[in-house]
């Protein structure tokens, strides 16, 4: 397919609660502008899989490399992998965006504060720059007159967007969105997908686990099909979706269309 | 029965003075209590179980035995010890103010501390995720997100438990300091009438609680200005309701 260089690489990620082995082995290269939609019936791993990704669940084997540079990671007391260098897993995580289901926007923050908060304390940057991004972000997502609001005072796909301009701050090389609508009323899911249709078309590399069909057949260039935390089906959304080989990802495709 | 204003008058001065002494006590001992508790609360927090240990016994012990017994423990229980007694520590230990203080400071700490850490847990996990998903470290977190959304949580709570601090200054008064309860009491041995004096006593404490009770809410006006929106509304949100 493309040559372009790999943004992100997985391999062989495995993931268990105890005995109960949730990933079992996972392999996803997502090269720079990919965008690769993650789908799967519930329990099949697809979040713990995109969660293990920025360590926010902890795996118990396998490698992770984002442009070219491993996590360096250590087994820890319970046979969990965690980080081996913190100051190394902050700095990779800073780089890798991440939209969470219930947008995770802090309360006690205006909108504004919520997106220049990691930029100036992460990131380092001046106030007034951090400033002009979060404005400019808020423009982008349609948001900019309800700057000082704060999130309780938005709609749940406002929050969802504001959510997004907050990890599109950080200037992240890699976006994972982790059902982003799912959490939202049907009415609200479109400004949210607008939203995630436009970094697309920019050109973002992103990687998206989710229940709308349609959408990921329409912007994804890659899709994936987890079934018990196995890749079950992968390869461009028109093998997948018009020609699935796999017996399950064609009775799950059949289901959910 | 015989009331008297005169007398209430009379000994109006120094029941004020007494009743300096108790907010000076509460205010110095609160202060205290606040920074101490939170090196006990972040412990009890801790993932590590021997962390927790230490601040688990001081609660529990802080908790579980009367303040009365605290303060008699410090004010007559140090003075026992050479080892305290020929310290640099014993010319503050031999003072009751800061015997009083200093049983004060601890016994609070442990309940603030406790009202801490519960804050501390209820913060819903999303928030702390979105931290660490953005690349935050633990101190930045707990500097900009943890403490400003737990004292937002607890603080109407900790006011409560500097009410419940006020009251319970008044057993400053069993180790000589004229606290308020302390002030009234030495009047009553002079003038023989407790009711009057007593009765005022509990007027001013009523006053200072209400004060308090005032401060209070106006800390959790300001810490908490994301659930009182100042203005009407957004009609968005209400579709959305």
């Amino acid at each position: 397919m493309s040559d372009a260089p790999i943004a992100l690489e997985i391999r062989d990620l495995h993931k268990s609660y105890g005995s109960l082995e949730v990933l079992k082995g996972i392999s996803l290269q997502a090269r720079d502008g990919d965008v690769i939609s993650i789908l799967g019936s519930s329990g099949s791993g697809k979040s713990t899989f995109l969660r293990c990704i920025n360590l926010l669940e902890s795996p118990s084997q396998g490698t992770i490399e984002m442009a070219g540079e491993a996590l360096r990671l250590k087994s820890g007391k319970d046979g969990a992998l965690e980080a081996a260098d913190q100051k190394q897993l902050e700095r990779m995580r800073a780089g890798i965006g991440f939209v969470f289901q219930n947008f995770n926007l802090w309360p006690h923050m205006t909108i504004q504060e919520n997106i220049i908060e990691a930029p100036i304390h992460v990131l380092k940057r001046s106030k007034d720059e951090a400033i002009a991004r979060s404005e400019a972000l808020l423009k982008k997502v349609g948001l900019f007159e309800k700057r000082h609001n704060y999130p309780s005072q938005l709609s749940g796909g406002q929050q969802q967007r504001v959510a997004i301009a907050r990890t599109l701050a950080m200037d992240p090389q890699v976006l994972l969105f982790d059902e982003p609508t799912s959490a939202l009323d049907p009415e609200l899911v479109n400004e949210v997908l607008s939203v995630m249709r436009d970094l697309a078309a920019e050109g973002r590399t992103m990687l998206i686990v989710t229940h709308e069909m349609r959408f990921a057949r329409d912007v994804s260039s890659q899709i994936v099909f987890l079934h018990q935390g196995r890749v079950e089906e992968i390869g461009p959304p028109e093998q997948v979706f018009g020609n699935p080989t796999s017996e399950r990802c064609r009775e799950f495709l059949s289901s959910h269309l | 029965m015989n009331w008297s204003w005169d007398v209430i008058f009379d000994n109006l001065p120094k029941l004020i003075n007494g009743a300096w002494l108790t907010l000076e006590l509460v205010v110095i001992s609160g202060l205290i209590g606040v920074m101490l508790s939170l090196p006990l609360a972040l412990m009890r927090v801790s993932k590590r179980r021997w962390v927790q240990a230490f601040p688990f016994a001081y609660i529990f012990f802080f908790r579980g035995t009367p303040l009365l017994i605290q303060i008699f423990l410090v004010y007559y229980g140090a003075s026992q010890f050479d080892v305290i007694k020929e310290s640099a520590l014993w010319p503050i230990l031999r003072e009751p103010y800061w015997c009083a203080i200093i049983t004060f400071a601890l016994h609070t700490a442990a309940y603030i501390a406790e009202l801490l850490r519960g804050a501390i847990q209820s913060i819903p996990k999303g928030e702390l995720e979105a931290g660490k998903a953005l690349g935050m470290s633990y101190p930045l977190m707990l500097r900009r997100i943890i403490l400003p959304r737990a004292f937002g949580i607890m603080m109407p709570s900790y006011g409560n438990e500097v009410i419940l601090m006020l009251k319970g200054s008044a057993l400053a008064s069993t180790i000589t300091l004229l606290d308020l309860t302390g002030m009234a009491r030495t009047v009553i041995a002079r003038t023989y009438t407790p009711l009057e004096i007593f009765l005022a006593a509990g007027v001013i404490y009523l006053i200072i609680s209400a004060v308090i009770i005032a401060l209070f809410r106006f800390l959790e006006r300001r810490f908490n200005r994301h659930q009182h929106w100042p203005n009407e509304k957004p009609k968005d949100l209400d579709a959305q309701l």
